[in-house]
């Protein structure tokens, strides 16, 4: 006797999807509105304690004295090296006279190293600062960095003109 | 009189699977990409650039970071004061140290200062911080790739 079977619906199971979409949506606008591109950033390292801007203790570790002066704008007009050498506004000089000076070589501790004194005049731009703070400290090389200084500090700040 | 029903009841639904596919690599994307570590970055600073400026390896410890602007007026995290008047704010900062069995010299103040602020500013600011016993300082500055 042949056996009759109730045929199923046809019909495709389907979810709700609508509530889903909407907190996919919000995430989405969410991460939309608080991405930012910004570059990269890194630090340079100073340490200095109460007291270590006037002047070494120890006489026979005197450190590089560098002078950057400005002009009434706050641009850089002269960077001179211990009172006798100058190389106007040229960095790419001043990291020739370290790069001299350290014979392209990074101490083996940091704390060995030659130590530079930043004294700035009071109005002189932050950027050129760092520009001096840069030529002193290394030099890229592709991707590698190499370090030529790493003990900076900054002299007692100069008073405003 | 009948009238014959011409027009199917079932609601039209379009093809949603292709459109969540996308809309899910989009978060992918910006999620990967957000980076909660700029939460203490000012958007007024614009910092200077250096082509040694690179990302450090591992996050410096104990952070205090003291934004800098143009004008000399100081932002660290909500508060906002000028560098004259910033030493009470410093030391809610070494006083919540100790309060971790730590000291101000443990810290590390990350100044990010804008580029054209005057450097005599910046050498202010680190005064007032040694002033409170802060002893590390980073200038953060950003990458310059040539």
């Amino acid at each position: 006797m042949a056996m009759k079977f109730k045929s199923r619906s046809s019909e495709k199971a389907e979810m709700q999807l609508t509530s889903m979409i909407d907190v996919i949506f919000l995430l989405l606008i969410f991460f939309v509105m608080t991405f930012r591109i910004s570059a990269q950033e890194g630090d340079f390292n100073v340490k200095m304690p109460i007291g270590g801007g006037q002047g070494p203790a120890d006489t026979t570790n005197i450190p590089i004295k560098l002078r950057l002066r400005a002009n009434t704008d706050g641009e850089l007009v002269d960077i001179v090296v211990d009172d006798s050498r100058s190389f106007g506004n040229d960095f790419g000089k001043l990291r020739e006279f370290i790069l001299q000076l350290t014979g392209g070589n990074a101490p083996p501790k940091p704390e060995d190293g030659p130590e530079v004194e930043i004294d700035l005049d009071y109005n002189l731009r932050y950027e050129f600062v760092i520009g001096a703070i840069t030529a002193v400290t290394g030099r890229r090389q592709g991707d590698k960095i190499e370090r030529l200084v790493e003990r900076i500090k900054f002299a007692a700040p100069r008073k405003q003109q | 009189m009948a009238i014959k029903q011409k027009f199917d009841t079932k609601v039209a639904e379009g093809d949603m699977t292709a459109m969540i596919d996308m809309v899910f690599q989009l978060i992918i994307f910006f999620m990967v990409l957000i980076n909660f570590s700029q939460e203490d970055q000012n958007e007024k600073i614009k910092l200077p650039a250096s082509e040694l400026a690179k990302p450090a390896e591992a996050p410096l410890e104990h952070p205090v970071v003291l934004n800098l602007d143009f004008s000399g007026s100081v932002y660290m995290g909500a508060d906002v004061a000028t560098v004259a008047s910033l030493r009470p704010l410093l030391q809610v900062e070494a006083d919540a140290l100790k309060a971790k069995g730590l000291g101000a010299k443990d810290a590390n103040v990350i100044i990010r200062a804008h580029q054209r602020t005057a450097g005599g500013l910046v050498q202010e600011l680190i005064k007032k911080c040694q002033e409170v016993g802060f002893e590390k300082f980073a200038l953060r500055a950003q990458e310059d790739r040539p």
